[in-house]
């Protein structure tokens, strides 16, 4: 079980991990691929450089699934990693459990880090798109993708968060530092949550367990809850998993045996240097997800999938946003289960379990998840779900 | 049976910013191999694209210039296809919304004149350059050229000759150039030129089997690339000696040939999709009217106005409104010494020459337009004398100079001290009876002999009028 790829510099009260999706300039950073092992950046990711001004510590590279878009990180070129249960677990949540780690910034490429909370009983936040520079994240669904934090409470996710969000000039997707800085403002306290009910029959008896739990706390707080009806919601996860393919098969085709990385010694030529190194580097789930994502782009189908999926986005923004004019956050699992065997889980299983952690992703709005569930809210109130979060983490 | 010639036009063009299209790296050309780099153009995981501003200011210029539609909101998008000298494997290009559509040029050739339509002007990124040594059997990566931004002119297949062809790349050189948007010199690769080519029966309205030529150049390569293909599509059709297939084809201007690149099955999907990384880039109307201002008179219309308001001859106005740099000269020179067919001639024959024994083009003349103005001045005032005034200008093309203050420190100002002159004159006048008699007896050639040295004498520093007078009146009293 391999927790880090690179460890370095003293545990303590200060030390923040850092996925190994996220490059630092001073150790490799790899992306859980064999593609990337070894692969040393030539520059600190933007987050970098925030998180030392504020006296954090650079800890070590925590093992991530090959180029996070996996269930919990079991497809990582460098193994998977079990509980004593022999429960497949997520290495970011198991860092982020342990003495000595304040918290473990995580990129949410597919909603790994989200289920990974929900299974180890961590706290994490994805904040709003665009408010934490993605400058020196391995690019992967650069549309949805998102700097998160992972810690052992909503007061240390608050914290180091804090510390990460602002304008980033080198990232064109980032937002203003005056929308920044709405992320660390209070805002108005969180009175109705919607919960999304078809998301919830879709899950385990455990999980709808944890659900009404969450449910029965909120109420006792004086929270007003009620069920939605959601299938809009239900069509996030199918639209993410293209528009997701497509900008990974786009993204990870510079890895081409040419330039860095993984180069194949078994060639005779260019085309062979190339389909060789990608061939023995790669991993399949990678492989069907570039396969998709080339199928999702192509002429044929650009229009009839592709296309289809960036609408199927606006109207579920716009879903959310109608929501969020009725309701202060919605309710839903992070997960099918609350646990996953590690001999149960097929490779393509992260694909179903988009389901749940897709809306988050294609509408990127805010998320916490504590308690083993997820709770969404509109742009910029994560400080809001952060607070009605510790009613139950 | 009679044919006809189809092409249309895909023309690349540098454009002549200082850095790259995505990052700040220097986009000058020439430079050591893997120079101007950085992890951003060598496609690195990581680093984020940011759009440079300049890029669209001269996108949007070329558009202007070409009569094109300026979409106020355009986009960026990604295309996919490997080859070594693409560092990320995909192309940052615009496919979906290009910054400009539905423009028309209008060229001249022998044939009179004709408009030809310009599809859409878009923005993208320029690929790296494959160096292969023979010796070793291998292939190096020069990335200095990845991210250069260019822009492609698409025209649509209005053109039906080589002529049609030159004049067309003439006339956007002299477009564009005027506009400062792009050096154009198909020398250096700023300025690149794919074209596609079909041919049909003379009146038919059916478009034949289309090829498309790359690597070509220079306009005298393009021309030839042309007619052997227009010979080669008329011998497939008329012989049957090979089946036309839609490919592209690469033009080896040394064996006159044209050889098949990749047709049409083999050719990958470039699989095109907006890049999420950038965000649409909206031009307001601030930025629409800033780039509209800053827009050149176009050259037929300077040349009209050269003409009709400050008087030039046809051929002087011709000549300078070749180019930009010549114009803008011009044009100061002449708000400051107020004679027009003086400064035109300053700049058609003296600076033209001096360029030419600097191996430069008449675009890379680099004195100000101020001091030329200046010059001009010295000289009509008679400060200084056109002798000294052309040794003032050779200097200018070295140094950033003040023509008077240069002219005093050489000793180049006209004196005044008509003493010097009257003891010269006498002392010249003295020492060479012979050209005294020779001119009394009706030589005239004399006389520019004795005033030819007098003025040496001088170094040049007096009013030639003036001293032909004291010589003419000393040689009397002799």
């Amino acid at each position: 079980m391999k927790l880090y790829i690179t460890e370095q510099g003293a545990a303590s009260a200060n030390t923040v991990a850092l996925d190994d999706m996220i490059l630092t300039k001073n150790a490799p950073t790899s992306a859980g691929s064999k593609m990337l092992d070894g692969y040393q950046g030539l520059f600190d990711a933007d987050i970098i450089g925030r998180l030392e001004a504020a006296g954090y510590t650079i800890g070590g590279k925590v093992n991530v699934g090959e180029f996070s878009i996996d269930l919990l990180g079991e497809t990582s070129y460098y193994g998977a990693c079990t509980n004593d249960q022999g429960n497949l677990t997520a290495a970011v949540a198991e860092v982020a459990k342990s003495d000595g780690v304040k918290a473990v910034i995580s990129l949410d490429v597919n909603g790994m880090p989200r289920r990974a909370a929900a299974m180890a009983g961590t706290v994490f936040v994805k904040p709003t798109y665009g408010t934490v520079s993605r400058y020196g994240t391995i690019p992967v669904a650069c549309s949805g993708e998102t700097v998160g934090v992972m810690a052992k409470s909503t007061a240390d996710c608050r914290q180091v968060l804090g510390h990460l969000v602002g304008h980033d000039d080198k990232d064109g997707t980032s937002l203003s530092d005056a929308e920044c800085a709405q992320v660390k403002t209070a805002a108005a306290p969180i009175r109705k949550v919607a919960v999304l009910q078809s998301m919830v029959d879709a899950a385990d008896d455990a999980t709808k367990q944890r659900i009404n739990s969450v449910c029965d706390t909120l109420k006792a707080k004086g929270v007003e809850i009620t069920a939605v009806d959601d299938a809009i919601y239900k069509a996030a996860s199918p639209a993410w998993n293209a528009l997701m393919c497509a900008e990974l098969c786009n993204n990870v085709s510079r890895y081409d045996g040419i330039k860095f990385g993984y180069r194949t010694p078994n060639y005779t030529n260019i085309d062979e240097l190339y389909v060789n190194s990608r061939t023995e580097a790669f991993g399949l789930l990678l492989k069907t997800a570039i396969l998709y994502g080339s199928d999702v782009l192509s002429t044929e189908n650009y229009m009839r999938v592709y296309d289809k999926a960036l609408r199927i986005r606006r109207v579920i923004c716009d879903a959310f946003a109608a929501l969020f004019a009725q309701y202060d956050a919605v309710l839903l699992p992070a997960c099918s289960k609350t646990a996953y065997k590690s001999d149960a889980v097929g490779t393509y299983t992260v694909m179903d379990e988009a389901l749940f952690t897709a809306p988050a992703s294609i509408s990127g709005l805010p998320v916490v998840v504590a308690g083993g569930v997820q709770l969404m809210g509109k742009a910029f109130s994560e400080d809001s779900l952060l607070t009605a979060a510790a009613m139950y983490e | 049976m009679k044919y006809e010639t189809v092409i249309g036009l895909e023309v690349h063009i540098e454009l002549a910013t200082e850095s790259k299209i995505f990052c700040s790296c220097s986009a000058k050309f020439g430079g050591e191999q893997n120079d101007h780099v950085c992890p951003a153009c060598c496609g690195m995981p990581g680093m984020l694209p940011i759009v440079n501003k300049r890029v669209v200011d001269l996108g949007m210029t070329a558009g202007m210039m070409l009569n094109c539609h300026i979409n106020r909101t355009t986009t960026f998008d990604k295309k996919s296809y490997y080859y070594p000298d693409l560092p990320c494997s995909y192309q940052t290009t615009q496919w979906f919304a290009p910054v400009c559509v539905n423009g028309a040029v209008e060229i001249e050739t022998s044939k009179g004149k004709k408009t030809v339509r310009i599809k859409q002007i878009h923005m993208e990124e320029d690929a790296g350059k494959l160096v292969h040594d023979d010796w070793t059997d291998t292939s190096l990566v020069d990335f200095n050229r990845t991210s250069v931004p260019l822009i492609e002119i698409v025209s649509q297949p209005d053109l039906s000759s080589a002529e049609e062809v030159v004049a067309y790349l003439d006339r956007l050189k002299t477009l564009l150039r005027f506009a400062k948007v792009s050096e154009c010199r198909m020398e250096q690769g700023s300025m690149r030129c794919d074209v596609n080519l079909s041919i049909r029966p003379e009146g038919s309205d059916k478009l034949g089997v289309r090829t498309e030529m790359k690597n070509m150049n220079s306009i005298s390569a393009i021309t030839r690339a042309i007619d052997y293909e227009v010979a080669r599509h008329i011998d497939a059709l008329e012989n049957g000696t090979e089946e036309l297939v839609q490919e592209t084809r690469r033009w080896d201007d040394i064996k006159g040939k044209s050889y098949a690149m990749r047709n049409k099955e083999t050719a990958g999907d470039y699989r095109y999709f907006p890049d999420p990384n950038i965000m649409p880039v909206v031009i307001d109307d601030a930025w629409y009217q800033r780039i509209c201002d800053a827009l050149p008179e176009l050259p037929e219309l300077k040349k009209q106005r050269y003409i009709t308001q400050l008087g030039l001859s046809e051929y002087d106005a011709e000549q300078l409104t070749q180019s930009r740099a010549f114009c803008d000269c011009f044009e100061e020179a002449y708000a400051i010494c107020g004679a027009a067919k003086e400064a035109a001639n300053w700049l058609i024959s003296d600076c033209y020459n001096i360029l030419n024994k600097r191996q430069q083009t008449a675009d890379q003349l680099s004195i100000s337009g101020k001091a030329l103005g200046e010059l001009i001045k010295l000289v009509a005032e008679d400060k200084v004398s056109r002798g000294n005034a052309k040794k003032i200008l050779s200097a200018m093309f070295e140094q950033d100079l003040d023509p008077l203050q240069y002219a005093t420190e050489h000793g180049l100002v006209v004196s005044n001290d008509t003493g010097a002159m009257e003891e010269t004159v006498q002392r010249i006048v003295a020492a060479d009876p012979k050209s005294v008699a020779d001119f009394k007896s009706g030589k005239e050639k004399a006389l520019m002999a004795l005033f030819g040295k007098c003025m040496k004498e001088l170094k040049g520093n007096c009013n030639p009028q003036v001293l032909r007078e004291m010589l003419l009146k000393c040689i009397e009293n002799a």
